[in-house]
């Protein structure tokens, strides 16, 4: 049966560069927060990092997955991508900073605000990189905080 | 009365039972059950999806009958700027007006006009920069109660100011009164509507208490009066100007703001992404987003007569033969209204979290996790049989226990098959006695 300690897991895969789905797990997570009653302000919060670890996925990374750890007094957000890493994690999280490649930031994205938002709405970040082998975002939100 | 009014009702004569609408509804507030559409009365926003998709017309709008006007002593029709693309280049704008009054209105109050108010109030928001960006306009009754009930974050962007159809009948009737020619009582102001949403809207107001309009007559249902009266005689100058006339089209809110950046949405599942996007932080340089549930916007509404796409090159063309002509409001006035805060909304608008799973956050975690491993079971097809519009949305109400999982076609049929199997497998076991003397029986000497 369920045990109240173990917490709801939302997975999904993302594929780099797969721009015409992208956002698709951010919408499902956010769905899901709007359906266990999370306040607005939470939702919104977990809406804003879902999507942009997700989108840091599919500008930057090979592929990954984000998944979404849902308890009833915090939601974790780990992004996980196998990919080319962040060499300099300080400089990545500078905002305005970006990698992205140029036909990237035609679309409209990539902009090097993607960290800084999630660090704004998040209560904890953590992100462990290795060059050419991937990197792991842990964002945490705690609810009821602002 | 009940806790909810809903204009959008079911004509259970005429339900089939199909699953054309439970597909269609933006918030999955419609279930089948014993063969007719059920709709659950806290989601539906009104916005008239199903009253579209219906193909036995068994969705209605309710709305009221003419008859209402022999209630008061003067009565004020207030026509939707939609209700002028309806008509066909011939019929001259002061006809149809004219023939409103023939119809026994005593007056007739463009809510065009009560547009081009709310526009001077949306220029002035976005303007003083202090709204939470980007600004969305709230003139859409369907838009509001679906940022209530699936976007609660968003609802601090909503302008509050009320909608040209509230405030068009709040004018007319402060006009009527002046002077104490009628008592307030004694003027009845009746919208004529192209949608269910507005309906609604007057029944059971969001941004104020209780609504200045007291009836809501159907838009086709005051066409073909109009129609017939158009050649009476009849006839009263048009006084609206093309900014607030377009407000009937998609684009139109935006066209009569005019500078800045500007984004129009129409079509409630369009209306959604953007929205999505907005919550996202992703839409901060927009100045202003006007947001219409109907696909081409109030022409487009469930209850017009017109193809939306015709009504839509005829509204522009109307709205662009007034676009300069002269407002019945000076500048000072506008000032004044808006500065005195006369059409703001005096009701806070909050969320409707009625799409969550349980009132306690543990309790809903709970029966999210049910909902998944429940889906997992479910062959995921979306076929609708069970009455619910997805595999998730049964999940979902297997975990509220307004389901089960045999509900599911295939599922049913799979248990079927076990149990049929299982009576097959039985009926090859007989007691020992008896098997000896069957062997006995069937066994060759």
């Amino acid at each position: 049966m369920n045990n109240a300690a173990e917490p709801l897991v939302l997975e999904y895969a993302v594929e780099g560069m797969d721009f015409a789905r992208a956002g698709d797990a951010a919408s499902a997570i956010r769905k899901a927060c709007v359906k266990l009653g999370l306040t607005a302000n939470d939702v919104r919060r977990v809406a804003v990092i879902a999507y942009e670890a997700e989108l840091n996925i599919v500008i930057h990374a090979w592929k990954g997955t984000l998944r979404a750890l849902i308890f009833s007094g915090r939601v974790e957000l780990v992004a996980e991508d196998s990919g080319p890493g962040i060499p300099d994690i300080e400089q990545a999280m500078v905002e305005g900073f970006s990698t992205a490649p140029h036909h990237v930031r035609e679309m409209g994205f990539g902009a090097g605000m993607g960290l800084n938002n999630i660090q704004r709405h998040a209560d904890h970040l953590t992100i462990e990189s290795a060059e050419n082998v991937g990197t792991v975002l842990r964002a945490v939100v705690i609810l009821g905080t602002s | 009365m009940n806790r909810y009014f809903h204009s959008v009702t079911l004509d259970a004569d005429k339900c089939k039972g199909c699953t054309n609408c439970i597909k269609h509804c933006p918030t999955e507030a419609i279930r089948v059950r014993d063969g007719k559409a059920v709709i659950k009365e806290e989601r539906c926003i009104d916005c008239g999806e199903c009253i579209r998709i219906c193909p036995n017309h068994a969705k209605v709008a309710v709305t009221d009958d003419l008859e209402l006007l022999t209630r008061f002593r003067h009565t004020i029709a207030l026509p939707a700027p939609a209700f002028m693309g309806q008509f066909g280049p011939d019929a001259l704008p002061d006809r149809i007006l004219g023939a409103l009054l023939s119809l026994g209105f005593d007056e007739v109050f463009e809510v065009a006009l009560a547009a081009e108010a709310v526009t001077y109030a949306f220029r002035r928001v976005i303007d003083s920069g202090r709204a939470r960006r980007p600004p969305i306009s709230a003139a859409c009754p369907a838009v509001v109660r679906l940022l209530q009930v699936r976007f609660p974050s968003l609802l601090e962007h909503l302008i509050r100011v009320e909608s040209p159809m509230e405030l068009a009948a709040r004018m007319a009737k402060r006009q009527a009164t002046a002077g104490g020619a009628f008592r307030p009582a004694e003027v009845g102001a009746f919208f004529i509507t192209p949608c269910p949403a507005k309906v609604t809207a007057i029944k059971q107001p969001v941004g104020t208490h209780t609504s200045s309009v007291d009836g809501a007559i159907s838009l086709v249902a005051a066409y073909g009066e109009v129609r017939k009266l158009l050649d009476s005689g009849s006839s009263l100058p048009l006084r609206a100007t093309g900014p607030g006339l377009g407000w009937g089209r998609a684009g139109g809110e935006a066209m009569a703001v005019g500078s800045g950046t500007l984004l129009s949405v129409d079509g409630i599942h369009s209306v959604i992404k953007v929205l999505e996007e907005v919550e996202r932080g992703r839409l901060e340089e927009i100045d202003f987003i006007e947001a219409q549930a109907c696909v081409g916007g109030c022409i487009g509404g469930p209850l017009v007569v017109q193809n939306p796409f015709v009504a839509r090159v005829r509204l522009r063309n109307l709205a662009n033969r007034y676009w300069e002509s002269q407002s019945v409001f000076s500048e000072a006035q506008l000032d004044q209204e808006y500065t005195q805060g006369l059409w703001n909304m005096v009701r806070p608008i909050g969320p409707r979290p009625v799409m969550r799973l349980d009132d306690d956050v543990q309790r809903a975690i709970d029966k999210m996790k049910l909902v998944e491993e429940t889906l997992e079971q479910l062959p995921g097809l979306d076929c609708g049989s069970c009455g619910a519009p997805s595999c998730r949305a049964l999940a979902e109400d297997i975990a509220r226990q307004d389901a089960a999982d045999t509900d599911c076609i295939f599922i049913l049929r799979e248990r079927v098959q076990e149990l049929a199997e299982g009576v097959v497998d039985l009926a090859s076991k007989l007691p020992p006695a008896i098997r000896a003397g069957q062997k006995k029986d069937g066994e060759p000497e």
